[in-house]
């Protein structure tokens, strides 16, 4: 368990130092994301040998956490709806533009995708 | 019998403390969650909607300040990182899934992003917002943090574009559903890919809770059109003169 905490935090860490030092506007998470999946793919495809348990540990906290992802936005949600009034009178119109937008390119996204993909059973 | 007195400086005392936000918001989520179980998954009860709506009104009746109750609530902001972090995994266990499509996902990742910025430039004219408010709606699209340095980049708000970076993601992850329904979109693959492609880490959220394999590929949606969106907007910004 603390081994998967050191692990995750660590590979956050280093994901925020990469974007720190080459001031990149990918965020450090996500950085810290490709890094993580690089060494696991790098460790799957030379076979190195490393203790199951950590492995096995690390996947069960990471699944663990993502089932709770969407809690994690509540608190920056909050201070959206409280500051929505700086809006004003461009509200409904921005709402507008929010809603159709979304639509329009989940529509487009969804339709090309599942065109695009390959049938598999 | 409390009186009034003894009453207020509890109340003090649990406003200064984290474990009063803390609980109110995973409380608020919960409740949020068993509503959205109850009705059957009906997608407009999405549960980060609702308990946004429970902890706003909360604050709002009691006239707290966000500030104060964020203080509290940031132990939960935090887990964001580890959680992004933790992606990796589900990414990694259906690594194949994406090798083998990997053609279908730099295509739509990159017409799908392009898109995303031409509708959301083509709406605002329509609507005749201000070009500040659409240069802070250009980069909506995308994890916030990415989308904020972008505005930051091109003259927009990036407070703003924080909020409409949010909106975007809880508008498609309650409203994706009805979209894919009316479209025939019926592989959990492209559902998920869309919903992450339009609605970054909301929308993989949820797409994350409700099929692995849409969760991964809303994942790498997210990952991808953040980095192409930060090439493509200042670009279409110098192209369409805005």
């Amino acid at each position: 368990m603390l081994n998967s905490i050191f692990l995750i935090f660590l590979f956050q860490l280093l994901g925020e130092l990469i974007q720190k030092i080459l001031e990149m506007s990918v965020p450090g998470p996500v950085i810290g994301l490709v890094l993580l999946l690089i060494t696991l793919l790098l460790f799957k495809k030379f076979n190195f040998k490393f203790s199951k348990t950590i492995k096995l540990n690390l996947f069960k906290s990471a699944e663990n956490l993502l089932l709770y992802l969407p809690l994690l936005f509540v608190p920056v949600g909050v201070g959206v709806v409280m500051h929505l009034s700086f809006l004003e009178e461009s509200l409904v119109r921005v709402i507008l533009v929010l809603v159709i937008g979304t639509l329009l390119t989940l529509a487009l996204t969804g339709f090309l995708m599942e065109k695009l993909l390959k049938d598999q059973k | 019998m409390i009186d009034q007195q003894k009453l207020y400086s509890i109340w003090v005392y649990l406003q200064a403390e984290p474990l009063f936000w803390l609980t109110l918001t995973i409380g608020a989520y919960l409740t949020a969650d068993f509503l959205y179980r109850k009705s059957n998954l009906f997608p407009l009860l999405n549960p980060v909607a609702i308990s946004i709506l429970l902890v706003s009104s909360v604050l709002l009746i009691f006239d707290i300040q966000y500030e104060r109750y964020f203080d509290g609530a940031k132990f939960i902001h935090f887990l964001l990182g580890p959680a992004t972090v933790c992606l990796a995994i589900p990414i990694y266990k259906n690594w194949q899934l994406i090798v083998q499509n990997s053609k279908a996902i730099v295509i739509s990742i990159f017409i799908g992003s392009l898109f995303s910025i031409l509708i959301t430039y083509f709406l605002s004219t329509l609507f005749h917002l201000n070009d500040e408010l659409i240069l802070s709606l250009l980069p909506r699209s995308v994890t916030t943090p990415i989308a904020m340095g972008i505005s930051e980049l091109i003259g927009g708000i990036p407070s703003l574009t924080a909020i409409f970076t949010f909106t975007t993601g809880v508008i498609g992850a309650s409203l994706a559903i009805f979209v894919f329904d009316l479209m025939g979109i019926k592989k959990m693959e492209a559902r998920g890919f869309a919903l992450g492609l339009t609605s970054h880490g909301i929308g993989t959220a949820r797409a994350m809770s409700k099929d692995t394999k849409a969760g991964v590929f809303s994942a790498v949606a997210m990952g991808l059109t953040g980095l192409i969106t930060s090439i493509l907007v200042p670009l279409c910004i110098k192209i369409l003169n805005i």
